[in-house]
């Protein structure tokens, strides 16, 4: 199944996001992560979902969205003409006999530490779910000890814009 | 002009042209109520027993007339309350507007006494709702809610109102006219012109059409299309009263318990061509079996309903009512002699179906029936079969609009009332909502102000009947006709289809006197076991400007036919029982 990335501009008012969540949940849309926050206008929010689907479930999440009266306009990414981007914050055990390859995949994989204690360290990374996953497989080894990503955000290349209407 | 919320509730219903509202009140709509007292003589409200009663109320009064029905509760259990007849009305997308007091801001989100997150509780079962936490905004929302509720494909929408915006005050400008709703997009032309192709290259076509012909006003447009292409025409149960029932190219429902001859014609089709429905799980059985051997155009308003439960060979988003005429346009006038001469053969056997078990159930005995109905001593001409419950009572109501509530009299009527015109045959479709029909009944006798039958059976009746004492004090001339069985016949033939006759908590063996209980609440009533007895009865119900109560006694052992079984498909058709 292919991973679909649905960017959404949603009017900025009180439990748009529990109406667009709720959604997915009712129809039985199984996402892989959903991002919100705020937009160049004030009075409207983006959302930005992934799914794995087919392209009749896509286009049925896309019917239900654009039903909803909070949801102003949606649009299925096109992954090559898109820029996707993820952050990570992960917490990795900080030892003697490992930090030296912590940091030398820190440097590969263009992350940073951005906390440092005598037992931990806290690297920050910025990339496709790819990367992200990748970088997380390689620190596997040395214990980690908590981690949270955002989801993906994504936005077309070129002047290409998700409008928002009205 | 500085006016008071509750002001502005009331002034912006009667300027969006409601007329009536149904609803009880409670501590924190007092305010409101006031408003609708010191309103009441522009604008009507109906006290029912239970809010639960209001909400189908508003539902049968807007399927009735397809105007907006309004709906008033208040916080919390009141609230609440509504939920059923609102998902009601969400599944069969009937427009409404629902109003809900609520606790004053300062209190929501601690737990106060009665308080309740309705627009959490109703997010998935409304088009969309909204919490009012500023007064300035209210009289727009409130339109805002009309504005939603009747346009594209309708439906609920709730308002909730914390109290102390109905006590605050704020300017209130009235508009002079009900917002208008928005506008269709039409059908485009290329993809018409495709399903005229099809249409034009079907040998068997066959029409499957639903709900949205009665609410796109359709109706004419489709009996046009189907002559004009001379093909067979079924429908959903939601679809039912779009056409007169004796129309020549009508052939009834079509699924579950739809007839025998729409739903094979369907199957042997080469191309359906489905208006204003949705192909639901009741109208196809199961769909890896469903449409094998035909192609499916499928037009709607609701781009969502493409695709979603059948996969159309071409979905067309658009007004139905203009699609529908410009497809008559553009298709060929045909005969298709040979393919009607099938459906006539599929209407006689059809025929030659039905006799046969209408016999085989006026010789049963009711040896085994629970339901001490009566009936053995007579003779098989005066027993009441379901059917001749329908026929006699169809026969005495001349227009009327016909409610029904949920369960085997639900699809008797269905089969067999004799319908003449849109928005006379009221039923929970989608929801399957037991306890509907009183309220909506009750609604439609309000919004008509005509006759109106409600069928019911023993066991749905047993869940509203609280509104009995609505329908009098309104004095509301309602013909109740009861297929009383003494039993929850659906789920007892299920269960003697699919569970081995273990009855599990279907026997009803109630001791209700539904003629002292009618009696009780003011209404008129009797009790009937014959033809003859229920012949005296209609005619005195129909003549009585008040409600009455027909308590019909019913064997408990009769089925609806023909079946298509849960999951199973059109091979797996029962048309008589052992």
């Amino acid at each position: 199944m292919d991973q679909y990335v649905i960017g959404v501009i949603v009017s900025n008012v009180s439990g748009v996001l529990s109406r667009v969540s709720g959604m997915f949940t009712r129809r039985g849309f199984n996402i892989d992560c959903l991002t919100v926050g705020e937009t160049e206008s004030s009075g409207f929010s983006r959302i930005t979902v992934a799914f794995r689907g087919d392209d009749e479930i896509k286009e049925r999440i896309v019917q239900q969205l654009q039903k909803l009266h909070d949801v102003r306009e949606v649009e299925v990414l096109n992954r090559n003409e898109t820029v996707i981007r993820e952050l990570l914050l992960i917490k990795v055990r900080n030892k003697a006999e490992t930090r030296q390859d912590i940091m030398t995949a820190v440097e590969i994989f263009r992350s940073k530490i951005v906390d440092y204690s005598p037992n931990a360290l806290v690297c920050e990374l910025t990339g496709e779910t790819s990367k992200i996953n990748a970088f997380i497989e390689l620190l596997k080894p040395y214990g980690i000890m908590e981690m949270c990503r955002t989801g993906i955000v994504a936005i077309e290349r070129g002047d290409n814009c998700l409008k928002t209407v009205k | 002009m500085l006016i008071s919320g509750a002001k502005i509730v009331v002034e912006t219903l009667i300027e969006q042209g409601c007329d009536t509202v149904f609803g009880y009140p409670g501590g924190q709509v007092i305010k409101l109520f006031d408003e609708l007292y010191l309103c009441r003589d522009r604008i009507n409200h109906i006290l029912t027993a239970h809010e639960q009663g209001a909400s189908h109320a508003a539902d049968g009064y807007a399927r009735a007339t397809g105007k907006v029905g309004v709906v008033i509760a208040t916080s919390g259990p009141g609230a609440t309350n509504l939920v059923t007849g609102i998902a009601t009305a969400y599944l069969d997308s009937v427009p409404m507007v629902a109003i809900t007091g609520n606790v004053p801001c300062s209190l929501i989100g601690r737990d106060s006494f009665q308080e309740v997150d309705i627009v959490g509780v109703t997010m998935p079962i409304t088009k969309h709702n909204f919490i009012v936490k500023n007064i300035s905004e209210l009289a727009d929302t409130l339109r805002m809610a009309f504005k939603i509720a009747k346009s594209g494909r309708p439906g609920p929408v709730l308002v909730d109102i914390p109290k102390d915006i109905q006590v605050a005050q704020c300017e209130f400008e009235p508009k002079n006219q009900p917002v208008i709703p928005a506008p269709i997009p039409f059908a485009p032309d290329d993809k018409l012109e495709k399903a005229a192709e099809l249409i034009n290259a079907a040998e068997r076509p066959y029409i499957y059409f639903g709900g949205g012909i009665i609410s796109g006003k359709a109706s004419g447009e489709l009996i046009a299309l189907a002559e004009k292409i001379n093909a067979p025409m079924g429908c959903s149960l939601m679809g039912l009263s779009a056409v007169p029932s004796d129309h020549p190219l009508f052939l009834g429902m079509q699924g579950m318990h739809g007839h025998f001859a729409s739903s094979i014609a369907e199957d042997e089709s080469d191309l359906v061509i489905a208006l204003g429905a949705r192909f639901s799980d009741r109208a196809t059985g199961n769909k890896n079996r469903f449409a094998q051997n035909f192609k499916i155009i499928h037009i709607d308003i609701d781009g969502a309903e493409l695709h979603k439960n059948i996969s159309a060979d071409l979905g067309i988003k658009g007004d139905i009512k203009d699609a529908v005429a410009r497809l008559t346009e553009l298709a060929e006038a045909k005969s298709h002699t040979e393919w009607q001469q099938r459906i006539a053969e599929l209407r006689s056997e059809e025929k030659l179906r039905t006799e046969k078990a209408l016999q085989a159930s006026y010789q049963k005995s009711c040896e085994n029936c629970s339901n001490s109905c009566g009936r053995n001593g007579l003779s098989a001409e005066q027993k009441l079969r379901p059917y001749d419950i329908i026929d006699i009572i169809s026969a005495h109501a001349g227009d009327s609009v016909v409610a029904t509530d949920v369960g085997q009299h639900q699809m008797w009527a269905a089969q067999r009332y004799p319908l003449k015109k849109p928005r006379t045959f009221l039923t929970s479709g989608g929801l399957g909502t037991m306890g509907f029909g009183m309220g909506a009944a009750i609604g439609a006798a309000i919004a008509t102000g005509k006759h109106t039958v409600l069928f019911t059976g023993d066991g749905s009746f047993g869940m509203n009947l609280n509104e009995l004492a609505t329908a009098v004090s309104q004095n509301i001339p309602l013909v109740i006709v009861i297929m009383n069985n003494g039993v929850l016949g659906m789920v007892r033939q299920w269960q003697t289809l699919f569970f081995d006759k273990h009855y599990s908590n279907t026997t009803l063996a109630r001791q209700t006197d539904f003629v002292k209980l009618a009696e009780a609440f003011g209404a008129k009533s009797s009790r009937v076991f014959s033809k003859d007895e229920l012949e005296t009865a209609a005619a005195e119900a129909f003549a009585y400007n008040g409600t009455y109560v027909i308590d019909c006694a019913v064997d408990c052992d009769e089925f609806v036919l023909p079946m298509l079984p849960p999951g199973g498909s059109i091979d797996d058709i029962i048309t008589d029982i052992k």
